[in-house]
């Protein structure tokens, strides 16, 4: 049966993580190779990196810590933040990413969608959506890294983004989003039963009873992760020990971590 | 000094599969000629993406008849989409053929599971091989791809995963050797994986038994 995925997320500014592990034993907490390592051992299913300089040299700083991942980090990863062209996503894939994640630019040009799963296979492109509450059972989608709406529907959007070819959803909550008050359930079953695609939930995540319920009312293939893993109020294991016990299932590796 | 070969025809990915050997002490090479295949202790056809560009990349790029040859004279790993083209063809492309070095075909998932199958998903061991040496039936291994190997032959199936249905996640016959997950992004038992398959080559010595 294929496993549940916990994700951690790290924010990455200028080649250093802003939003990332505290309080640990790192040589350097600002690093996100050694932050991916780090959750590598402690057993994440993926990671996802979220570039949010926006800046022509935070991105070529970001394929570097690509490159550098890849050679010493061996499970998937996403890129995201600021991808606006096929030539991004060549430079991404070719460093070693597994996926990048579109927003903005996927909004602004559609076509760039179907235009990267032609390419690459719809397998590497994820389809990320920021979601506002409008309304009862309504969200709207936003762009700009939340700071704009984009006059469009959430839910309809990421149907119309499956339909040229995302092979992947990565669904935030912009109203629970740093909140740790749990996530938007009903958004993220109302987009899962619009799409045949995996969905990742994201925003809101405080403890594993949230993880749990985004995971089975909410109906979602993964749970993505930021405050609640990075300020080590629960460790991913912690967590995948929780959904274990209540019928979730999570990998758990070999040597019973 | 004695190294893998990986081929490159354009269809991703290669670098994480390169890292993953240098990791583990071997040494790989990313060839993008056909020419010098059989210089190489091993190959491995690694690949993401569409099933038809991908067998149209590897007639362009004469890589075809190497490939049939080299399948026949050392040990052979296709990875994803790599394992997909040993096989005649694929629902992907009906017109698009495949290497043929194995019977049967490439099927899609059916309705009522999501696709792409992406994540961690079990492995069921279904008869022991050298490239399983050390793993655990049940082992997790990561997955992404839409459509899924059906062998001709049951007996060339060395694993199975479910999901929806139970299909064959690893198949061996003679050097040949596929697997439809990736060993270069399931962590620990990935790389054993492709350990495994170093030591098959003889690029890394074999276990004293």
């Amino acid at each position: 049966m294929l496993a549940k995925r916990i994700i951690p997320c790290l924010d990455v500014h200028e080649g250093r993580v802003v939003k990332g592990v505290r309080f640990v034993d790192l040589k350097d907490a600002g690093e996100p190779v050694e932050q991916a390592r780090f959750y590598e051992r402690a057993g994440a299913d993926e990671l996802v990196f979220l570039d949010i300089s926006a800046s022509a040299e935070g991105r070529k700083t970001m394929l570097d810590i690509v490159r550098r991942a890849s050679e010493e980090v061996f499970m998937p990863f996403t890129i995201g933040g600021g991808i606006s062209s096929l030539d991004d996503i060549r430079r991404l894939l070719k460093a070693g990413a597994d996926k990048v994640s579109l927003n903005t630019a996927a909004v602004e040009d559609p076509g760039l969608i179907s235009r990267a799963a032609a390419r690459f296979g719809s397998q590497c492109v994820t389809i990320a959506v920021d979601a506002r509450r409008t309304g009862p059972n309504e969200w709207e989608a936003w762009i700009y890294g939340g700071r704009k709406p984009s006059g469009r529907n959430a839910v309809e959007w990421v149907r119309r983004a499956e339909e040229l070819g995302a092979g992947e959803v990565l669904l935030t909550s912009m109203d629970r989003d740093g909140t740790a008050g749990g996530y938007d359930i009903e958004l993220t079953r109302t987009v899962c039963r619009a799409v045949n695609v995996p969905v990742i939930a994201s925003g809101g995540a405080g403890t594993p009873e949230d993880i749990f319920r985004v995971l089975t009312e909410g109906e979602a293939q993964a749970a993505l992760a930021a405050g609640a893993l990075h300020y080590r109020r629960y460790s991913v294991s912690e967590i995948k020990s929780y959904l274990g016990k209540r019928g979730v299932p999570v990998r758990t590796s070999a040597d019973g971590d | 000094m004695k190294k893998l070969a990986i081929i490159d025809y354009g269809m991703g990915n290669l670098r994480s599969v390169q890292k993953a050997i240098e990791r583990l002490g071997g040494k790989a090479e990313i060839l993008t000629r056909p020419e010098e295949l059989l210089k190489f202790s091993g190959v491995v056809l690694p690949g993401v993406g569409s099933f038809p560009a991908a067998a149209e990349r590897l007639r362009e790029n004469q890589w075809i008849e190497p490939i049939r040859e080299a399948a026949v004279r050392r040990p052979f790993l296709g990875i994803c989409l790599g394992l997909q083209l040993f096989f005649e063809s694929s629902e992907e492309g009906e017109a698009a053929e495949g290497l043929g070095l194995l019977k049967g075909g490439v099927t899609r998932f059916p309705a009522g599971v999501r696709i792409p199958h992406m994540g961690w998903n079990r492995l069921k061991l279904k008869r022991s091989h050298p490239i399983f040496d050390g793993i655990g039936n049940g082992e997790y291994v990561y997955f992404v791809h839409s459509y899924y190997p059906a062998p001709a032959d049951p007996a060339v199936t060395a694993a199975t995963t479910d999901y929806g249905i139970e299909f064959a996640s690893a198949v061996a016959k003679d050097n040949l050797v596929g697997v439809q997950f990736h060993p270069e992004k399931s962590q620990a038992v990935g790389l054993r994986i492709l350990e495994n398959f170093l030591k098959m080559t003889k690029i890394l010595p074999r276990d004293n038994f």
